[in-house]
């Protein structure tokens, strides 16, 4: 180009200026609602401490159950820490929080309105921390063997096999919370993403597999985070007796 | 706001022509304003249509950059209704045509005139990456499995769209400090390239900045040749450079047996 | 900005920068050009119209025709060749067609080696596609999107190599100091201010002339500005009438008339029809079918629609829908986009709707085969913008070689020229005067028309005067009221200033495409046959007799444009040979 063009200093724009006519702020606010009511519902459930068993169910905010004499709080908050990392140090949910809560952007094209704030995004602290994400993966990943076992028990009805509308429950929660792990960008960067070619046709097959199912990654995220809060609501409600458990077997 | 005249003849004719109404962002670095102009509008129409219907009959010195109305070469980027867009794939029945449609040059670039603005920055970004450099003695076999992921990236037309939306670039001005993800797209197919043979994460970290992306995804929203470029660049090429930067395990393992 | 004054007073008013040598135009066979001239140790300077990587080559779809030989193992240089010559009904610059066969599969390879990524057999090379007149499968491809491919290798090849790149600068004028080339006068697109390059050689890579047609696949650059620079610098033009109608354009909606339907389509299977759902290829030409010529593909859906039994909006159907969705979004996916987001059709499921589109010149500046120089000292032209490579017709793929192969011809001659010319150089400051004053005349000249106008009305010209089918009255007619288009092209009046102004940039660029239009319909009017891309309805069969020579335009001294005959150059002995072998009669 001919000349160098001089920038001139920007006009600062006032929160939320744009040219968009949709509404964009309708997304991240059902994101800022939906995870909002999530963290309350947990937050308050945890701390609860009681109503977290009901026959061979067990909530999965209680999974695996550690019961030591000097820890006087709740036990959820022993398993807890490792389930709300690996989820805020998704990938997905950066997003989704980014936008949601620190309107670091709003929405696209939508001005932050703060074109003078120091911005250090993920060089910095705290959010340096979110590339540990790869080792709240292995913690989710312990538990999850910890949820599955939890899976065979509820289909233990004293020492014989039946089912109940919670089994199914806790089933599906499980199944869910494996899809939202298996789909984790991290794991696939681990089982082939560090890669530049595949001698291994098993093992591209499996990255192709986990990319594609990575696509719907988001979608895992929130069915899973739904049925997680709804697998806890369920045994506490029959553990409080609100609700009764139906057995289908 | 100046109105344009000599738009009478434009409703003129036997048949009913609906008619859309354009604003369209008329200026230079200096000052600028937006101007109406009213347009006819025809079967299966883009915006750039529309602008070429102003340069023809209008304003013939309304500048705007365009090659092959083909969404093929990425000169035609803009900002229809506040969203960054090719307009020569952004058809007017998007719209409602009743109302107004705005039309504006790029945000994050200086403005040259009208629809025009200096990308210059991105050409300097794209000379410091370290070009392909092949392995030695290969035999030039690669897979097309191997290529699939890197192809995707190839794809990229520089349009900008993406380094326009980017909030880091956008509303955070980091331009020297980082690179946008037009380039995290680039360097991501030189990396997976099977038989390349440079190691940039380095680069990646320091120069190119790829910690200030908050993952956000704006760039993936609005590129036109549907890269997954959040997904299958940046998150990818973020894990790399935490095995190399960021895994306390893998430092230790590494430090033990002096790998580098 | 009225009432520009030109001062004549020095050279120091100008920006100028100095170049071993000064490619203008940075498509395919200019960035080739570059990057050939700067490995061979001299100063580059690359010029061009839009930004870098933007041009025309990036719309190049289909792939690079080279003999590489991976898919077809019997493939060789030879049977290209001889493809060449017969899609070009012999009236290539056999030398040319030669060197192209016997060098395009290197500069594939070269290409790979910067870092391209062309679609892979199973074996791991370069996998190739049939295409329109190729014996063989004889095209690397990327999906559908090779020329994308080949800039942007290109591209980041040339920009590590320090050329010095100019974009969005128009050339207008070539400098000449005792009759060789000394440099070259423009003005930079952005500001509207004169820039001036010495250079001690220049290379031509401009591209074509599509712009000059209504119906037409060709971007705003090409307006035949290479071929008027070098004419008016006194070169020769030579085949200027045969251009190319790409059979397969897009015709509705009106928005996209022209914008190209890729050949890989057939070349992938898509098969053609008429309204009745007839294949009408196998009454045209039943051997090839959709894979025959071009030329012969556009003639033959321009028939069916003459006589009736065309589309609805005057074209054929092309439907590939047969090979699946998967197949179809993996081996032409911005294909199948094209015609989902700018015609709502489903390519996967049902057909196009296509129609001829101006397309590719076949003519052009006149250049030696081995070197690409013109007949100016200097003056170098690869690319579109040359003459001779693709005789009368130009088979779908040999264009992206013949830029790798001529941009690299042309790049290492040219530097080794410049290298040989120590030369300081002078510039003649009343030439400068006088280029200056030829471009802002415009903003002068009041009661001038809207230059926009002059160009609606070339095209409407153009295509229906000297389209697909030409006939003597009608190319007559085309070239007296070329006389009066000049006029009016030269009295143009332009509103504005001269920032970033496309009112101005086009009253520029107009003058060169009238100028080439009348050149292609000269040649036309010579030409008392129908050959390749050339079909006249007075005479409509091929003469041995006219296969004899090439169309030769060149500037007479009164400043008028002149055509000619120049007699074919001899085919050595082998090539005729080889061509003996299965000659087939040129069909219309
Ligand atoms: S995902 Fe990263 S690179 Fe893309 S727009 Fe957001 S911050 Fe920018
Ligand atoms: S990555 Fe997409 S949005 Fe960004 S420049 Fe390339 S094509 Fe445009
Ligand atoms: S990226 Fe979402 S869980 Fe890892
Ligand atoms: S003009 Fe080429 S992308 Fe729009």
């Amino acid at each position: 180009m001919s000349t160098t063009l001089t920038e001139k200093p920007r006009k600062k724009e006032s929160f939320g200026a744009t040219q968009r006519k949709d509404l964009w702020w309708f997304e991240p606010l059902v994101y800022a609602v939906g995870f909002g009511l999530f963290i309350i519902y947990a937050t308050w459930a945890a701390f609860q401490g009681k109503h977290y068993e009901y026959g061979p169910y067990l909530s999965p905010f209680y999974s695996p159950l550690i019961t030591v004499s000097w820890w006087k709080f709740s036990p959820a908050f022993l398993i807890l820490w490792i389930p709300a990392g690996f989820r805020m140090t998704c990938y997905y949910y950066r997003k989704a929080y980014y936008r949601s809560y620190f309107m670091d952007p709003p929405a696209c094209g939508v001005s932050e309105g703060c074109s003078n704030k120091k911005y250090s995004g993920e060089t910095a602290f705290p959010f340096i921390f979110q590339n540990l994400h790869r080792y709240f993966l292995l913690g989710a990943t312990v538990l999850l063997f910890f949820l599955w076992s939890d899976v065979i028990k509820a289909f233990n009805f004293d020492g014989r096999f039946g089912v109940g509308v919670g089994s199914l429950v806790l089933l599906a929660n499980t199944f869910l919370l494996s899809m939202y792990s298996l789909t984790c960008h991290s794991f696939r960067h681990l089982i082939g993403g560090y890669k530049d070619g595949f001698k291994c046709g098993y093992q591209y097959n499996f990255y192709k597999k986990i990319s594609c199912g990575n696509e719907r990654h988001m979608f895992w995220a929130w069915v899973s985070l739904f049925m997680v809060g709804f697998a806890d609501l369920y045994v506490r409600l029959c553990s409080m007796g609100i609700w009764a458990d139906i057995r289908l077997i | 706001m100046n109105k344009e005249e000599s738009q009478s003849q434009i409703s003129s004719g036997d048949k009913k022509v609906r008619i859309a109404t354009f604003k369209v962002y008329r200026g230079d670095r200096e000052k600028g304003n937006e101007v109406e102009y009213k347009v006819p509008v025809e079967e299966g129409m883009v915006v750039l249509d529309a602008i070429h219907y102003i340069q023809k009959n209008i304003s013939p010195d309304l500048a705007v950059r365009w090659n092959c109305k083909a969404a093929k070469c990425g000169s035609c980027s803009a900002e229809v209704n506040g969203k960054p867009r090719l307009m020569c794939k952004t058809r007017l029945d998007d719209f409602d045509i009743n109302e107004e449609i705005k039309v504006y040059p790029m945000k994050s670039f200086p403005i040259i005139k009208d629809l025009a603005c200096d990308v210059s920055w991105n050409y300097e970004v794209n000379k410091k990456i370290t070009p392909f450099t092949p392995k030695e003695n290969t035999t030039w076999k690669m897979n097309q499995r191997d290529i699939d992921r890197v192809q995707e990236f190839r794809k990229c037309i520089e349009c900008f769209a993406c380094q326009n939306v980017c909030h880091v670039i956008r509303e955070h001005d980091l331009k020297p400090k980082f690179a946008g993800p037009r380039f995290f797209v680039r360097v991501a197919g030189l990396e997976m390239h099977p038989l390349d043979d440079v190691d940039r994460l380095e680069a990646l970290k320091d120069d190119m900045g790829i910690g200030f992306c908050n993952i956000t995804k704006c760039c993936t929203e609005v590129c036109p040749e549907d890269i997954h470029i959040t997904d299958n660049a940046i998150i990818p090429l973020k894990e790399r450079v935490v095995d190399r930067y960021y895994d306390p395990v893998r430092m230790f393992f590494r430090k033990i047996f002096k790998k580098k | 900005m009225g009432g520009y004054k030109v001062n004549m007073s020095t050279l120091d008013r100008f920006e100028i920068h100095e170049h071993d040598v000064l490619v203008i135009g940075a498509g395919g066979a200019g960035l080739r050009a570059a990057i050939e001239a700067s490995a061979n140790g001299v100063s580059v300077g690359l010029v061009c119209k839009s930004l870098l990587g933007k041009a025309h080559t990036v719309m190049a779809e289909g792939g690079i025709a080279a003999a590489v030989g991976n898919v077809d193992k019997q493939d060789n240089w030879q049977t290209h060749f001889k493809d060449t010559m017969k899609g070009g009904k012999f009236l290539n610059n056999y030398r040319m067609a030669q060197l192209h066969a016997q060098e395009a599969p290197e500069r594939v390879l070269e290409l790979e080696r910067w870092g391209a990524l062309f679609d892979r057999t199973s074996e791991g090379t370069i996998l190739q596609r049939p295409f329109g007149g190729h014996s063989y499968k004889r095209l690397c491809h990327v999906g559908d999107r090779t020329g994308l491919e080949m800039i942007r290798t290109l591209q980041d090849k040339g920009v590590h190599m320090g050329i010095n790149v100019y974009m969005e600068c128009t050339i207008t004028r070539l400098l000449k100091e005792d009759g060789k080339i000394s440099g070259a006068f423009g003005y930079w697109r952005e500001t509207g201010r004169f820039v001036i390059f010495k250079a001690k050689a220049i290379i031509l890579a401009t591209g074509g002339v599509g712009k000059a047609y209504k119906v037409t696949s060709n971007s705003w650059e090409y307006t035949a500005d290479g071929q008027l620079l070098a004419y008016d610098a006194g070169a020769e033009l030579i085949d200027t009438e045969f251009i190319q109608f790409h059979p397969t354009g897009m015709i509705w909606p009106p928005g996209v008339i022209g914008i190209l339907v890729t050949e890989a389509v057939r070349g992938e299977g898509g098969i053609l029809r008429n309204k009745d759902g007839y294949r009408f290829m196998e009454k045209y030409d039943p051997e090839r079918m959709e894979l025959s010529t071009r030329d012969v593909v556009a003639r033959s859906i321009y028939i069916e629609n003459k006589e009736g039994r065309g589309s609805p909006h005057g074209g054929a159907f092309l439907d590939i829908s047969h090979k699946g969705a998967e197949y179809i979004k993996k081996k032409l996916p911005s294909m199948y986009h094209q015609f989902k987001e700018l015609a709502d059709v489903d390519i996967t499921t049902g057909p196009m709707e296509v129609g001829p589109t101006c397309h590719y010149s076949m003519g052009g500046v006149k250049v030696d085969a081995d070197s690409t120089a013109t007949s100016i000292p200097g003056l170098y032209a690869a690319g579109e913008v040359a003459g001779g490579m693709h005789g009368a017709n130009r088979l779908g793929g040999n264009s992206l070689s013949d830029l790798l192969v001529f941009g690299r011809r042309a790049g290492l001659y040219a530097a080794e020229y410049a290298k040989k010319n120590k030369a300081t150089l002078n510039i003649n400051e009343d030439e400068i005067a006088n280029a200056e004053k030829s471009i802002v005349v415009f903003f002068e000249q009041d009661g001038g028309e809207n230059p926009y106008t002059v160009h609606r009305d070339l095209q409407e010209l153009m295509q229906n005067k000297v389209g697909i089918f030409r006939v003597e009255d009608d190319l007559k007619f085309a070239i007296n009221e070329l006389k009066s288009l000049k006029e009016r092209a030269a009295k143009v009046k332009i509103e504005g200033s001269r920032m970033y102004n496309p009112g101005w940039h086009m009253a520029y660029d107009l003058q060169s495409m009238v100028i080439y239009s009348e050149a292609i319909a000269k040649c036309a009017l010579q030409r008392k046959e129908s050959r390749g891309a050339h079909s006249r309805l007075d005479y409509p069969n091929t003469d041995p007799e006219h296969g004899k020579w090439n169309s030769l335009v060149k500037k007479a001294n009164d400043g008028s444009l002149i055509v000619e005959k120049s007699p074919l150059p001899e085919m050595p002995g082998e090539l005729k040979q080889l061509l003996e072998d299965k000659k087939v009669a040129a069909k219309i």
